[in-house]
C-alpha cells in the first residue's frame, strides 16, 4: 500500500520579470509527489532551477502556476502570516551555511522556531535538550556557533529542523560545505532520522554521489525534470 | 510572553555590542540628563525664590514711581529710540511722594493698612573704630519698614517720635555688626557712637537698638562671617535730609490680614494718581507682592520650559542616532532576519523583535539620564544654595518619553527588517 503524499507539486511554473521584455522562465512545468517517509534527492547543474524549486517546496517563495499541496494544506491559497505559521510546524530546514544565529548558544538556536511557535520557556528547553543529545550535541549545548566546527553547527541547525516535528525536513547543499569526513556525519544523521523515526526529507544537492543514497533521486535541467529514479542505496559506497 | 523573549533577545544583542549600544545611548543620555537636570535647577530655584519673596510678606503691596509712555513720541516702527525728547527722566523733587500725602493715604484706608514701610539709601561703606570694622549699608527706613521686613529688635529699641521727626543721628544696627564692633556685647553697643564712611564721608550715629540679622536666600554667602554687608537703619528724615530730598520714589504698603491685596494694589494706584494726574512724566505703579511673586514664578516655568525645549532637542539627535544604529544593525543582521523568517517568524515578530531592541536602548540610556540628571539637579540646587526638588512627574514623563523615542525611531528600521524577502535575506553576504 504506498503512503500518503506530503509534497504534491502540479505543474509549478515560476517566472521573473513578469510582463517586462527580460521575462525569464525557471521552471517549465514541475510535477512531483514525495510520500510520507520518503528520502528523495533532488539534483541538478547549477543554473538548472534547484534553488528556486527548493524555495517553492520551502514556501519562501510562490509559484507563478501551478498547485502546491504540502501536508494537505493548499499552499497556493495561503496568505503571507499563515504562510510562515506553515514553514514553522511543517518545513525543517537545513542550509549549507548552517545559518544559526551567532550570538545565541547552542541551545536557544534550538529553540527559536519553538518560541515562534509559542512553546512555553519549560517545554522548549526540555525539547531543545532532547534533540540536542539525539544529534550527539548533548555536552555542547551551551556553546556559542563560534565555539563549534562546521559539522558541530550543521548538526545544531538538524536539531533546530527537527524541533517542531515537521513533515518534512528541506536540505539544501547540508554537506557542501563540510569536509568528506565530517559531511559523511551529517549525511549519517539524516540516514537516522529517516530510519529510525521516518522522517520524510527532501535533499537538495548537486553530488551524484550523496544522491544515490537516497531513495528516490529526482534530475532537474533547465527547469525540468529529465528523469526520476531509485537510488542504488548506501550500500554500494561503504 | 513573547515580550520577554524579545526582550531577552535585545539585551543578548546589545550585549555583543556593548561600546556601540553605549555610544547609542550616548545621545538619549545627553538628553534626558539635561532635561532633568534642568528641571530640577528650575524648580528648586523657583520655588526657593517665592518662599524667600513670600516671607517677606505676601500681603505688601509695592508703590512707586513709573515713567509715563508718550505715545505721539514713538518712532514708526513702534520702537522708541534714544532721541533727546524721550530720553530716560529722573524723578525731580516735585515728583516724589511726599509725607503729607502719604500720611492722607493712611487716614484715608485704616482698616486696610496695617503699616507703611518707606526707605532712603544712604551707600555702602563701613563701620570703623580703628582696627575693626563692619561691612554695612546705611539707609533711612520707617518704623513700618521693620514691620514689612520682618526686622526683630533684639535689644534696645526703636526710633523715638522726637528722632524721626527731627533727623537725629541715631542708627539701629545689626547683631553682625555688634560681633564685628563690640565683640557681641549688646550691652556696651546700645548708646555707642559709631562713624560709618561712605565713600571717605564721614558720620557719626548713637546706636539705639540692635536687630536680629537673618540670612536670606538672596544673599549668596560668598564672603565670610566677618565680612557680611548688614543693613544700619538710621531714621528716614536724617537720611532724606544727607540726600537733600523731601520725598520719596517709592514704598511698600504692609495690608491688614484679610484685605485682598491684588485689589487694593488698584486702589492705591488709582488714589495716587489723582496727585499725578496733572505730572506730564510720571504716573504711580502698584504691585502686590503675591501678584509678583506669580509674576515671578511663571517667568522662571517659562524659562525652565523653554531651556527644557532646547535640552529636548539632543534628545531628538540622540533618536536619530537610535535609528541609524538600528539600521546598521538590521543590514548587519540580514542573514539572521532571513533565517528567522524561514524558520517561521511573521512579519508582525521580525518587527516586535527590532522595535524592542530600540526601545531597551532607548530605555536604558533613559534610565542613565535620569540618574545623572537628579545627580546634576541636585548639585545645581546645591551650588545655588536652593534645596533641590525633583519631581516625580518630569522622571515619568521622561521615562515614557524616551520610550516614545524608541517606538517612533525604532519603527522605521524594525518595519524595513519585517518587509526583507526572507531568499534575499538568506542569500546576504
Amino acid at each position: 500500500m504506498e503512503k500518503r503524499p506530503i509534497i504534491e507539486l502540479n505543474d509549478i511554473i515560476k517566472r521573473f520579470y513578469v510582463g517586462q521584455p527580460n521575462e525569464l522562465q525557471i521552471l517549465n512545468g514541475i510535477s512531483m509527489t514525495v510520500r510520507e517517509g520518503e528520502f528523495v534527492s533532488i539534483v541538478g547543474a547549477s543554473g538548472s532551477g534547484k534553488s528556486t524549486l527548493m524555495n517553492i517546496i520551502g514556501i519562501l517563495d510562490r509559484p507563478t502556476e501551478g498547485s502546491y499541496v504540502l501536508d494537505d494544506v493548499n499552499v497556493i491559497a495561503a496568505k503571507d502570516e499563515s504562510l510562515s505559521k506553515i514553514r514553522n510546524r511543517k518545513i525543517g530546514f537545513v542550509f549549507q551555511t548552517y545559518n544559526l544565529i551567532a550570538r545565541t548558544n547552542a541551545i536557544k538556536n534550538v529553540e527559536m522556531p519553538m518560541l515562534y511557535a509559542g512553546m512555553g520557556r519549560k517545554a522548549r528547553v526540555e525539547r531543545a535538550r532532547e534533540l540536542l543529545d539525539m544529534v550527539g550535541m548533548g555536552d555542547r549545548m551551551h556553546h556559542l556557533p563560534e565555539e563549534l566546527s562546521g559539522g558541530q553547527k550543521q548538526r545544531v541547525a538538524i536539531a533546530r529542523a527537527m524541533c517542531n516535528d515537521p513533515a518534512i525536513i528541506l536540505a539544501d547543499e547540508p554537506t557542501g560545505a563540510l569536509d568528506s569526513q565530517t559531511g559523511r556525519m551529517v549525511m549519517d544523521l539524516f540516514h537516522q532520522l529517516h530510519e529510525e523515526q521516518g522522517k520524510t526529507i527532501v535533499l537538495i544537492t548537486h553530488s551524484p554521489e550523496l544522491a544515490e543514497e537516497t531513495e528516490k533521486i529526482i534530475t532537474l535541467k533547465d527547469g525540468s525534470i529529465i528523469g526520476e529514479r531509485k537510488g542504488s542505496g548506501r550500500a554500494c559506497l561503504s | 510572553m513573547l515580550i520577554i523573549e524579545n526582550v531577552r533577545l535585545a539585551l543578548s544583542s546589545l550585549k555583543a555590542n556593548k561600546m556601540r549600544a553605549l555610544l547609542t545611548m550616548l545621545g538619549i543620555i545627553i538628553g534626558i540628563a539635561s532635561v532633568i537636570a534642568i528641571m530640577t535647577v528650575g524648580n528648586s530655584l523657583t520655588s526657593s525664590i517665592t518662599s524667600s519673596m513670600s516671607s517677606m510678606g505676601a500681603n505688601n503691596i509695592t508703590v512707586g514711581l513709573q515713567q509715563r509712555e508718550n505715545e505721539e513720541e514713538e518712532t514708526e516702527t513702534g520702537m522708541t529710540f534714544g532721541s533727546e525728547r524721550n530720553q530716560q527722566k529722573s524723578a525731580k523733587e516735585e515728583d516724589y511722594f511726599t509725607t503729607e500725602m502719604l500720611e492722607s493715604y493712611c487716614a484715608t484706608y485704616p482698616n486696610e493698612i496695617y503699616a507703611l514701610s518707606a526707605s532712603e539709601t544712604i551707600g555702602s561703606g563701613q563701620i570703623e573704630d580703628g582696627n575693626l570694622y563692619a561691612n554695612v549699608s546705611v539707609m533711612g527706613a520707617s518704623q513700618g519698614y521693620f514691620v514689612a521686613n520682618d526686622l526683630t529688635i533684639l535689644s534696645g529699641r526703636f526710633f523715638s517720635d522726637r528722632e524721626t521727626d527731627d533727623g537725629d543721628k541715631v542708627a539701629i544696627i545689626s547683631e553682625k555688626a555688634v560681633n564685628n564692633m563690640f565683640q557681641g556685647d549688646v550691652e556696651k553697643a546700645i548708646g555707642s557712637t559709631i562713624q560709618t564712611n561712605i565713600n571717605e564721608s564721614y558720620e557719626n550715629y548713637t546706636v539705639v537698638g540692635v536687630y536680629e540679622y537673618e540670612e536670606s536666600a538672596f544673599t549668596f554667602s560668598t564672603s565670610s562671617e566677618k565680612d557680611i554687608n548688614t543693613n544700619v537703619y538710621i531714621p528716614l528724615k536724617t537720611a532724606l535730609d544727607k540726600n537733600h530730598k523731601t520725598g520719596y520714589t517709592s514704598f511698600t504698603v504692609v495690608t491688614q490680614a484679610g484685605v485682598d491685596s491684588d485689589q487694593f494694589a488698584g486702589t492705591t494706584k488709582s488714589y495716587f494718581n489723582t496727585y499725578y494726574r496733572n505730572n506730564r512724566d510720571f504716573e504711580v505703579s502698584a504691585a502686590s507682592m503675591a501678584s509678583l511673586v506669580s509674576a515671578m514664578s511663571d517667568i522662571m516655568g517659562t524659562v525652565t520650559t523653554a531651556i527644557s525645549v532646547i535640552a529636548g532637542i539632543a534628545l531628538v539627535v540622540g533618536g536619530i542616532g537610535v535609528m541609524n544604529i538600528m539600521l546598521v544593525s538590521i543590514t548587519e543582521r540580514t542573514r539572521e532576519i532571513g533565517t528567522r523568517k524561514a524558520l517561521g517568524a511573521t512579519n508582525g515578530s521580525i518587527r516586535l523583535q527590532f522595535i524592542v531592541e530600540a526601545i531597551i536602548i532607548c530605555m536604558i540610556g533613559g534610565i542613565i539620564g535620569i540618574a545623572l540628571g537628579i545627580a546634576g539637579g541636585i548639585l545645581g540646587a546645591q551650588l545655588m544654595d536652593s534645596e533641590a526638588s525633583v519631581s516625580a512627574s518630569s522622571i515619568i514623563i521622561s521615562l515614557l518619553f524616551s520610550i516614545g523615542i524608541g517606538v517612533f525611531f525604532g519603527y522605521y528600521p524594525a518595519n524595513k527588517a519585517a518587509k526583507m524577502d526572507p531568499i534575499e535575506a538568506l542569500r546576504y553576504e
